[in-house]
């Protein structure tokens, strides 16, 4: 199971009590769309993704994103049982949704970078190791259930 | 992957923007890659790794020159960068996986010391620029 210091819960949380939400999930999965565009792969249905600002203007991207990130903060919620929190979540990225895991670490990275712009000097060296840790075992977690 | 004549505005607009603290942002970018992907430390063992290291002042600002020198020379970056990609061959071999961790931490950098330059688009940009980079570095590595 994976460990987190003091320090590092105290790192997440100082980071995530000043989050917003929909802004933060809405920029991530936009980015993620614009940054690497195969990633539109699965959003097919979601209107007009023909350039990045029709991709952050689109109202679908930005719910969606917010859905996402809620997730994520479900996982902030429950670090000590990450496996648990994510297991009917990991089926369904794999039964129903078929997204290759590698989508979730990609989401990841730009969702630290999207916390770096919002954060900047305050996502330290030690804040940002943090957060990749975090984002790296929820991708984790998330994958754990693909059969 | 292609950088497209958007992209190679963007990437130079971009360096041109960091200009002078391209040093900095380099020594940003292999503390930050230090402290948050460990194993790539054991690539330094002769290395003080610890804050404010001077040896990692001065990588830092090698690897900046050479970002700097690949986007002044984009349309040919494997011609610009053909001696550095000689030596990470011959001498250096660093497992290409770990250009991708550098690079993440180099986005990073800009995004915590300048987040207005990361538009989505420079953003992408700079991913397909930090990529294309670090193919050139391994592409003659077998």
């Amino acid at each position: 199971m994976v460990q987190w210091t003091a320090e590092e819960k105290q790192l997440i949380a100082g980071i995530w009590g000043r989050v917003s939400v929909e802004e933060c999930g809405a920029e991530a999965l936009a980015r993620l769309l614009i940054v690497y565009p195969w990633t539109q792969r699965f959003f097919d249905n979601f209107g007009n993704l023909s350039s990045p600002t029709a991709i952050v203007g689109n109202p679908r991207v930005r719910a969606h994103g917010k859905k996402v990130l809620t997730s994520f903060g479900e996982a902030i919620k429950n670090l000590d049982n990450l496996k648990g929190t994510y297991s009917k979540l990991s089926e369904l990225h794999c039964e129903k949704l078929h997204v290759d895991p590698e989508n979730f670490r990609l989401l990841g990275d730009i969702l630290v970078i999207v916390l770096a712009t919002h954060f900047t000097k305050d996502f330290t060296p030690a804040c940002q190791a943090t957060w990749q840790k975090l984002v790296g075992v929820v991708a984790h977690a998330l994958a754990r259930n693909y059969h | 992957m292609v950088l497209s004549p958007a992209d190679k505005a963007n990437i130079k607009a971009a360096f041109s923007k960091i200009g002078g603290q391209a040093d900095e942002y380099g020594a940003d970018a292999l503390e930050r890659m230090f402290v948050t992907y460990p194993q790539t430390k054991t690539y330094f063992p002769h290395f003080d790794l610890g804050k404010g290291s001077a040896q990692v002042k001065g990588h830092g600002k090698k690897v900046a020159a050479a970002l700097v020198e690949a986007a002044n020379h984009v349309d040919d970056i494997a011609g610009a960068l053909s001696k550095l990609s000689d030596l990470h061959a011959q001498k250096l071999r660093v497992d290409p996986v770990n250009f991708k961790l550098l690079g993440q931490c180099f986005l990073v950098v800009v995004a915590t010391r300048n987040p207005s330059l990361l538009t989505p688009e420079v953003h992408a940009s700079l991913d397909k620029f930090l990529c294309a980079v670090g193919t050139v570095l391994t592409a003659k590595y077998r």
